[in-house]
């Protein structure tokens, strides 16, 4: 096992990921009572006009994603924490622009009437034929604006604790054990991720924060003209990898907890580093799978929207659920809510990825774009995938890791 | 149609993962054995699976790359197609005019008058021939051959505000 190197965990640390942990469990409840509403209103039991059903939808989605991404970097924050001096301030600043831009958000959806879909497709916020004004879809933007700031702060702080420690982020993701052969121990798994996490996250805030300004600035003065296939390009290679990102995150809980339960370690060989690195460039590369309905892209980069949809997979498959199998084959593993929902989490998410990685393939796609097979794959991913993980995580800290001595 | 086979694959890949979970999880906790040789069989096995996914990898991009929906949009479309101009607006379709018999291959010009829409062409079984998205801005050219009779539905394919549910059109193919 990697040393633990970094100074003991303040209470105010531990409270800190206690406190987005608890702020996400209720909201996921809030925001899966409102899904539940939209399939009410589906089936004709609940009546919602039709503004308030796309406000509804637009709050359970901005509101899942930008929850799932508060849980999950809980989780690596308090793993994280264990190799490298992270910021407590940070931490609790990054929660304080994250409440504030949920009431911005809010206001805008609820107050402000603003339906137009957690992606804010341009031109869409600043044109709904009078449906909300220009002042609700400000207060959304601006609310993902502040969340953004508070989150790339929290990766910066990421960045400036791993740099500490390990001088580069290039030693960080293990680059001297996997293309010198460096006879240094590679950083542990937590570090290899956080860092992989760090660089995607940092790029995809940017270029949400650029969509979100241009989009801003367009709403009130129009003349300045935004071009609709950029900022649609900007917004899914954002949303990509953000919410990508979400569970790449949350796995360090794996890559943590499990393999205390089985008593073997997690291997971090030359295959893992591979992995993480390819994974780094993948998760960033893949947005154009989103945009394969879009003809006038260049066929290269929706040829590798579909190219890197599949190879994506391959750590996910051949890496992360190939060696949660090996470990726990046969090991004596005890079963209880943290390891069953861990193991099963790597299971949602490997099933979970087959539906997009079929879709992701242009000829499918260009049947099944935009139908209710995509949230389907997503929804199955990130129930059984990420929110396994976080709920796993959670009783690992609120009961079990303390009680089984397994801290 | 390519729905149906994507069904089956979808589900019978998910099953293999399901087996192979279900497999380790129902042996995980007897008959504790050695770590290692169990490292080492899985190591060998996972050289297999792993080229076995990057040939299935090469073949299928290969198989399905060969014939990409985007050659129309190039301004590659047959002489004999007949071409109808679809603009969605905020929150209907405007579509133009042409006599369309079944067999007939359409080129569709598609674009947008406000926002995103989304052109899904649905056939008289309501299941999706194809689609393409409805750009301010842009044009994106659809190229499709209507082999059956009837009467074709478009939907909207990408949210566009209050009334994207209703955002309905028919297209007619005569016999």
């Amino acid at each position: 096992m990697a040393e633990q190197t970094a100074p003991p965990l303040p209470p105010s640390g531990r409270i800190g990921v206690v406190v987005y942990l608890a702020i996400s469990a209720l909201v996921f409840v809030l925001m899966m009572v409102l899904g539940v509403l939209m399939r009410l209103s589906q089936a004709t039991w609940v009546e919602l006009s039709p503004n308030l059903f796309y406000e509804v939808m637009t709050a359970h989605g901005a509101g899942m994603v930008g929850i799932s991404g508060l849980a999950a970097s809980g989780v690596i924050w308090y793993f994280l924490r264990r190799y490298v001096d992270l910021s407590v301030g940070i931490l609790w600043a990054n929660l304080a622009f994250f409440l504030f831009g949920v009431v911005l958000i809010l206001g805008g959806i609820f107050v402000g009437n603003y339906a137009g879909g957690w992606t804010f497709l341009f031109p869409l916020p600043g044109t709904s034929a009078g449906v909300w004004g220009t002042g609700g879809a400000a207060s959304y933007l601006f609310g993902l604006l502040s969340i953004g700031v508070g989150f790339l702060l929290l990766y910066l702080d990421f960045a400036r604790a791993i740099m500490a420690r390990y001088r580069s982020l290039a030693k960080a993701l293990g680059w001297p054990q996997l293309f010198r052969n460096s006879s240094d121990e590679a950083p542990p798994p937590t570090v290899v991720a956080a860092t992989m996490v760090l660089i995607v996250n940092i790029a995809g805030i940017l270029a949400g924060a650029v969509v979100l300004v241009l989009i801003l600035v367009n709403l009130y003065a129009p003349q300045f003209a935004v071009d609709p296939l950029l900022t649609k390009n900007l917004t899914y290679f954002f949303g990509h990898v953000f919410i990508n990102a979400t569970i790449y995150q949350a796995l360090v809980a794996v890559y943590e907890i499990l393999p205390k339960y089985v008593g073997r370690s997690w291997p971090v060989n030359r295959i893992f580093l591979a992995a993480w690195t390819a994974t780094t460039l993948m998760v960033m590369a893949v947005y154009p799978h989103h945009l394969l309905m879009d003809f006038v892209m260049p066929t290269w980069a929706l040829a590798i929207g579909q190219i890197v949809s599949y190879l994506a997979g391959l750590p996910v498959f051949a890496v992360t659920a190939w060696t949660t199998l090996t470990i726990v084959h046969r090991s004596g593993i005890k079963w209880d809510m943290t390891s069953g929902l861990l193991f099963v989490s790597i299971f949602g998410w490997s099933a979970g990825i087959v539906p997009a990685i079929i879709d992701g393939v242009i000829a499918v796609n260009h049947v099944m774009h935009n139908t209710m097979w995509v949230p389907g794959h997503f929804h199955m991913y990130l129930i059984l995938g990420l929110v396994a993980m976080l709920f796993g995580f959670m009783y690992y800290l609120t009961d079990q890791g303390s009680r089984k001595g397994l801290d | 149609m390519i729905q149906d086979t994507v069904f089956v694959v979808t589900v019978v890949l998910m099953l293999v993962v399901a087996g192979a979970f279900a497999y380790v999880a129902l042996n995980a906790g007897k008959a504790v054995a050695e770590y290692p040789p169990i490292q080492q069989r899985s190591q060998g096995m996972r050289v297999w699976f792993f080229w076995i996914l990057i040939v299935a990898g090469v073949l299928i991009a290969v198989v399905t790359m060969l014939d990409l929906p985007y050659a129309a949009t190039r301004g590659d479309t047959p002489d004999d197609a007949v071409t109808l101009e679809i603009e969605g607006r905020q929150w209907y379709w405007e579509v133009g005019e042409a006599q369309l018999t079944a067999g007939d291959t359409v080129i569709f010009n598609v674009t947008s008058g406000d926002v995103n829409h989304g052109l899904g062409l649905y056939d008289p079984a309501m299941r999706m021939v194809g689609q393409t998205q409805a750009m301010p801005g842009y044009l994106n050219v659809l190229s499709l051959t209507l082999e059956q009779p009837g009467t074709y539905t478009v939907l909207c394919m990408e949210y566009c505000g209050l009334v994207h549910h209703a955002m309905v059109s028919e297209i007619t193919v005569g016999e």
